[in-house]
């Protein structure tokens, strides 16, 4: 029973997380491309450059409308769906979620309204600021969301109490500055700048393609592909697996999305290409390249990286441990003046989150058995199939549009682009792929987290709320339900709108002029 | 650094001030929401209406989302408790809000009278449905809520979504809706001129006066019908919260203790009346900007009263009396509260200033010539 409302609760959010990410990294990189529009604008006065702000920002605004929508879900989710969670971490995880709101939320929100509406009531210097504050304020709001995701996969600046039975913060400025939160928000806010960028390309090839508004789309193409090639080498560059070095969650993933069952000398060498048997812990067959692995993930030709085998064995000692903490905890909740316990818990209280992953065995952690603890400390390694495969498929991705910025930004450099029908194909067939890539980045990044929500802090099967199993079912229908409906029409305005082109201002300088409505 | 208890006071006063922000700002939008299939007749008046908050309803509804977010990081056990336990009710108000970005961006894309008439009336449940669930919630907590914790402090909610639709919390329900409905009237009348104005005029008037009404009664009903809750064992304010080491007691009256104890504080009902009438006056002489403060007062009024009458509970329960969540045991860390006051006391006077310049630079009335020449970029 609670296993179903852990994996129902668990549905739930990757379903409303990976709608909202339909949306949120075309809003990330749209909004750079509009105030590099404006700015073309505001600095030459030629008009088309406003058209193009204008009227791709009528596309960003179709878009933005279902992120804010689905936005809504996961500011309340975790009081919903993951009341435990809540309690157990919201001294720390709720500050950058109501900080984004203060910092970032409001002042996006504001300022698409002046973006929209004000056109006519300001200058044109103060539109432009406008835009630029509205992209900051997009961009800010990314780096606070991406701090709390980051203190999951790392918690740093934070200790457990037994007394408010929780993990209260010890350090604001460590949970900020976490590398892995600065690691995954830049590689997090380029991906969206490579999906701004590939949606104005690929539809501006569109254009090019039917010969039609061919200014206005030669010149929109021109910004995509320098744009875009700049964010896909950001991607690559800083987003690699020099971010998955630090913290034992990402070593973790790191092993498991590599495939890695144990430790090799270093450097390790690379699997390109391997068949994981999860049943035995081994790799039926591999294509490896030696070395390559330890460059990339510790950038030294020293340093070890650990395979799963010894991060079984070493998490096997920490649930030993962890089994001490819990048993101490359960004395100081019934009594917190007892010496001897905050002694026992003090020892091994970094261990404590790895002692509650026993409660899946047994209610009494006291009581486990060996062989419990040693299924439990199997549990510590998300299954390696799954990871191995998506990883390869991002980074698939991430290669594929390094490949069309490349030619795409050689192309227009040379002027050239507009009549090579094989580029605009390619760039046009292209459009699916960065919103692929986003979404199974993030399943890596969070499928690679289990059974964790917190790393090593607390388990996800205690982290949800006590609903049933038929308030889940119900909801998981309504959102997925919901949501599908609104992506049809939104997909729906989206295509009609990319279609009909910038004659869709009604500016009368374009094809397909839209009649007044 | 401020001691625990003074932090935990503020943070009464900040969250109560998100909420009554919350009910000003996303307030009238949801006013003018739920007021849109009445006022506005044909498309034109429609677009009209819409529009008066086409460029704010998005900004203003970080409110909203800074509101939770608040609560999660200033009250994470009321963040975990309230929201699961009214996990149905939480939902209603999330996929009724759904309706409200796609409808103010997408109603004016197509021009169709079912696809505009459809999105209307999702405008509309955008704007009537969360108001009166948060009154209904409302209701509810000066009742208690049927929820304990374990020992780990694991919350168990105990009752049905059906059961929070009493009578007192629907009555509730209803002050909530009236008054949101008010605030959306008067900030119409500023907005807009001739028959779209005259009818916000009247749906003031009506919606005024149902508010007063129900205000009062819900007051009686507090005083003569419903046991109130209070702390018995010795509170110590700045203690490390632990919602579970006191004892609690249901006691007749014991909601109007703190009017008593602070006459003071009957300043907050007085304010209810004093800002709803005074938006009918001030309405009435055409002083619609005034009205919209006025009204914008009463709202806090009558927000503060709710708030002042629970002090210092938040979230009563009913079935197990000492997991009651109050002022002072369901907090955040000291660390937090203070950064988190820190954060507040930085951004705040940035976002209203901001917000005050978007309003002016897109002031001045709404009119029928306006979305005819607009119609590609408006709303």
């Amino acid at each position: 029973m609670i296993d179903n409302v852990v994996d129902l609760s668990r549905l739930q959010f990757a379903a409303t997380a990976m709608y909202h990410f339909l949306f949120v990294p075309l809003t990330l990189g749209m909004v750079w491309l509009l105030v590099m529009m404006e700015t073309v604008w505001v600095m030459t006065g030629k008009q088309v450059y406003q058209d193009m702000t204008k009227f791709w920002g009528k596309l960003f605004g179709i878009n933005f409308a279902l992120g804010v929508t689905t936005g809504i879900t996961m500011e309340f989710q975790f009081g919903t769906n993951w009341a435990y969670y809540s309690h157990y971490v919201g001294d720390i995880f709720g500050a950058p979620l109501a900080i984004e709101g203060l910092m970032a939320f409001f002042l996006e929100s504001t300022m698409i309204g002046l973006f929209f509406f004000g056109w006519d009531r300001l200058s044109r210097k103060q539109h432009l600021l406008v835009t630029v504050l509205m992209a900051i304020g997009t961009n800010l709001s990314a780096l606070w969301i991406l701090i709390a995701n980051g203190w999951m996969q790392n918690p740093v600046g934070a200790e457990f109490s037994y007394h408010t039975m929780r993990m209260e913060m010890t350090d604001f400025w460590a949970v900020v500055f976490n590398p892995v939160a600065q690691a995954k928000f830049v590689h997090t806010v380029s991906a969206g700048y490579v999906t701004g960028a590939m949606f104005v390309l690929s539809i501006s090839s569109w254009y090019l393609l039917r010969g039609r508004d061919v200014e206005f789309a030669k010149k929109s193409f021109r910004i995509a592909a320098a744009f875009g090639f700049a964010s896909v080498c950001s991607v690559i560059v800083l987003g690699d697996e020099s971010g998955y070095s630090v913290g034992e969650s990402q070593q973790t993933k790191l092993a498991a999305m590599e495939a890695m069952w144990h430790t090799e000398p270093a450097p390790a060498s690379f699997n390109v290409i391997a068949w994981p048997n999860e049943a035995e812990m081994k790799n039926d067959w591999a294509i490896e390249i030696p070395w390559v692995m330890g460059l990339i993930g510790t950038r030294s030709v020293s340093k070890e990286i650990p395979g799963i085998h010894e991060i079984v064995a070493a998490n096997r000692a920490r649930i030993v441990s962890g089994q001490q903490a819990v048993v101490a905890l359960d004395t100081l909740r019934a009594n917190r003046h007892d010496a001897a316990a905050q002694a026992q818990l003090k020892a091994h209280q970094a261990d404590l989150g790895f002692g509650l992953l026993l409660k899946k065995y047994s209610a009494n952690v006291a009581d486990a058995t060996p062989a419990m603890i040693d299924a439990a400390a199997r549990d510590t390694i998300p299954k390696v199939a799954p990871m191995f495969w998506s990883f390869r498929l991002m980074v698939a991705l991430g290669v594929a549009m390094l490949g069309l910025f490349g030619w795409a930004l050689w192309a227009s450099i040379r002027g050239s682009f507009a009549a090579n029908r094989r580029l605009l194909k390619f760039a046009l067939y292209s459009l699916p792929l960065p919103w692929l890539a986003c979404e199974v980045g993030w399943f890596v990044a969070e499928y690679g987290r289990q059974p964790w929500t917190i790393y090593g802090v607390l388990p996800t099967r205690l982290s949800v709320s006590t609903l049933s199993e038929a308030s889940l079912y119900g909801s998981l229908a309504g959102f997925v339900g919901f949501y599908t409906v609104l992506l049809c029409v939104e997909m729906y305005l989206m295509v009609r709108f990319a279609r009909q082109g910038p004659g869709s201002l009604g500016t009368g300088r374009y094809a397909n002029e839209a009649p007044a409505h | 650094m401020l001691d625990y208890t003074t932090l935990k006071i503020i943070w009464w006063v900040l969250v109560g001030v998100l909420l009554v922000g919350f009910a000003i700002m996303d307030g009238h939008d949801m006013g003018v929401g739920t007021l849109l299939p009445f006022v506005g007749k044909g498309d034109v008046e429609r677009r009209v209406v819409i529009n008066t908050v086409g460029p704010h309803w998005d900004g203003n509804q970080v409110w909203f989302i800074t509101g939770g977010g608040a609560i999660f990081a200033a009250w994470p056990l009321v963040y975990a408790t309230a929201f699961s336990g009214f996990y149905w009710a939480m939902l209603a108000v999330l996929w009724a809000l759904f309706f409200r970005p796609v409808g103010f961006d997408y109603r004016s894309k197509i021009d169709h009278p079912t696809w505009r008439n459809v999105w209307d009336w999702g405008l509309f449940i955008g704007g009537f449905v969360p108001p009166l669930i948060f009154g209904v919630a409302f209701g509810n907590l000066f009742q208690g809520v049927p929820f304990h914790f374990d020992n780990n402090l694991v919350p168990y909610y105990e009752g049905s979504f059906w059961a929070l639709l009493n009578p007192f919390a629907l009555l509730c329900g209803v002050v909530s809706s009236a008054m949101i409905t008010a605030h959306g009237a008067i900030y119409l009348m500023h907005r807009t001129e001739g028959d779209i104005q005259a009818r916000a005029g009247r749906a003031l008037h009506g919606s005024v006066l149902v508010a007063l009404l129900g205000f009062t009664a819900a007051g009686v009903w507090l005083a003569k019908g419903i046991d109130g809750y209070a702390i018995t064992s010795a509170v110590q304010t700045g203690a490390l919260p632990d919602p579970l080491a006191k004892t609690v007691a249901r006691e007749a009256g014991a909601w109007l203790a703190n009017y008593q104890r602070w006459p003071l504080t009957l300043l907050l009902p007085l304010l209810a009346y004093a800002g709803l009438i005074g938006a009918l006056l001030l309405a009435r002489v055409g002083r619609t900007f005034a009205g919209f403060w006025a009204s914008a007062l009463g709202l806090a009024g009558i927000i503060g009263t709710a708030g002042m009458s629970l002090f210092p509970f938040i979230m009563p329960s009913s079935s197990h009396l000492a997991s009651s969540l109050t002022v002072w045991d369901s907090v955040s860390s000291q660390l937090t509260l203070g950064l988190m006051l820190g954060a507040t006391v930085i951004f705040m006077p940035i976002i209203i200033l901001y917000t005050r310049w978007a309003y002016r630079v897109m002031g001045g009335k709404v009119t029928a010539a306006y979305v005819r020449e607009n119609s590609h970029s408006a709303y």
